[in-house]
């Protein structure tokens, strides 16, 4: 397996621990990851609200960067909102021959052409179909027997382009969570919209969509995310979240790699743990006392 | 008064020089059945819902849609997207809609569109974002000291982590100039 790599901004700064966890995670199933030579922003949502070409033009420099690495087919993406970015382009050229034409044009300058042969794929569908639990149950080194995790996908990679989930009721993080040993929270939750950029913008209308979904996570030992903007929203509020809802809605939050990557043997350390915002004591507490190590 | 006044030369402005025809293609088939409000999380927010913000969009009702909050309450779930029984791009159409905001620079989005243009601004300058100069580029935009105070706590938080403040390592000085200088050079012939 090996994967050309497009860590994102957000992966070098506010989730850091996303990327170090994804990148000791591949690299544990014997995954090469070869990041993107200078890479730059995917426009995030900034370039959708501000102009239709950029919000085209920032990805395609990407692949047409990419492209130049001859025996690799995947882009391999963590953040749903960089993956969105880079398959809206890629799946615009395919069906629209005039943007494909505009796009060239912006990038010809810089010696740069796209012309759509590589897959854009996110971390989420590489670990369920590249990996796959049953490798993972194999790999086992801890079981997390008695640890009950929400999965929490977000929106942007489930929709709108539906690769490898149902988009209204995901459902392709549980195998992995049984496969560690754990038990699935039962919610409704996992594929609802955290208030994205709204937390900087509109925070009111933010924090009303983030309270629904920690509320609904109660009794769950933690959250699992597989987006850097998800993570932030879910873990970073909790304390003002709980004092506007008057009840106790601390919740320990981790991103999908770190979660399995421990149950693969990897330490806390090298996933760094030391990085997220909600770790409650409680579950540090489990962690030490509960996680087995697999016979 | 001087700001009911303002409003309404900037949306005179707006209705002068806003080409609505391209939403208005996107949403030439609305059947008006709600499925896109029924969808959407941030409808509870809205003072049009997604709905009626379509037929005002259809009817040209150019002014009404740009006092309205709705197209900025988009958080491109992609719900309604995915659900219209009509197929039609709608998160795409709230984005065209919030672009024309960005392009006239309108004061009633000046939160959403601050932010959104010192992050596009910050990514220019470096290729890619610094999250600590964005933000202090949109709170000093904003002009309004209590809002940065908002996010003092989680500023510590990630200060302390070592999550903020890193230049990002790109080998080229402004390696995005020129993608930015054709796209506009291409809109402007639009």
């Amino acid at each position: 397996m090996k994967y050309l790599y497009y860590p994102g901004c957000s992966l070098e700064a506010s989730a850091l621990e996303y990327n170090l966890s994804t990148r000791a995670l591949m690299a544990s199933v014997g995954a090469e990851l070869v990041e993107i030579e200078d890479w730059t922003c995917c426009g995030a949502s900034a370039a959708d609200a501000t102009s239709y070409l950029l919000s085209l033009a920032l990805p395609a420099r990407n692949i047409a960067i990419a492209e130049k690495t001859d025996d690799v087919t995947d882009i391999l993406v963590p953040c749903s909102a960089c993956y969105l970015n880079l398959k809206k382009v890629a799946e615009k050229i395919k069906s629209e021959p005039e943007i494909l034409k505009k796009v060239n044009s912006i990038l010809n300058e810089d010696q740069l052409q796209i012309s759509g042969r590589l897959h854009v794929r996110h971390l989420l569908e590489v670990i369920v179909n590249d990996i796959g639990p049953e490798s993972i149950r194999h790999k086992l080194k801890r079981a997390f027997t008695g640890f009950r995790i929400a999965p929490y996908y977000g929106c942007q990679c489930l929709r709108p382009y539906v690769v490898f989930d149902d988009p209204e009721d995901p459902r392709s993080m549980e195998p992995l969570i049984e496969a560690i040993g754990a038990q699935v929270h039962p919610w409704n939750m996992g594929g609802k919209c955290c208030g994205a950029s709204h937390m900087n913008t509109e925070m009111d209308v933010g924090l009303e969509l983030v309270a629904a979904i920690l509320q609904k996570a109660k009794g769950a030992d933690a959250i699992v995310t597989v987006c850097p903007m998800c993570q932030m929203n879910l873990e970073a509020y909790q304390h003002k979240i709980s004092r506007m809802q008057n009840e106790d809605l601390r919740m320990t939050v981790l991103y999908l790699p770190q979660l399995i990557g421990l149950a693969l043997g990897l330490s806390e350390k090298d996933l760094r743990f030391d990085l997220n915002l909600s770790i409650t004591e409680g579950f540090r507490e489990k962690l030490a006392s509960k996680l087995q190590f697999a016979a | 008064m001087n700001l009911t006044r303002n409003l309404k030369r900037s949306n005179q402005t707006v209705q002068a020089s806003v080409n609505l025809a391209p939403v208005q293609e996107m949403v030439r088939a609305c059947i008006q059945c709600g499925t896109c409000t029924g969808s959407c999380p941030n409808e509870f927010a809205m003072d049009h819902t997604p709905r009626k913000l379509w037929r005002m969009v259809l009817m040209d009702q150019t002014e009404e849609i740009f006092q309205s909050k709705t197209f900025a309450l988009c958080s491109a779930c992609y719900y309604c997207t995915l659900r219209c029984p009509r197929g039609l791009p709608l998160t795409e159409a709230m984005e065209a809609l919030k672009q024309i905001a960005a392009k006239q620079n309108l004061p009633r989005y000046k939160h959403s569109v601050g932010f959104y243009k010192s992050f596009i601004q910050s990514v220019r300058r470096h290729g890619r974002v610094n999250e600590m100069e964005f933000m202090t580029m949109y709170f000093a935009g904003l002009k309004n000291p209590l809002i940065p105070l908002r996010f003092t706590s989680l500023g510590i938080k990630l200060m302390f982590r070592g999550k903020v403040s890193m230049l990002p390592p790109i080998r080229r000085e402004r390696p995005l100039e020129s993608i930015f200088r054709n796209v506009e050079a291409l809109e402007e012939r639009l």
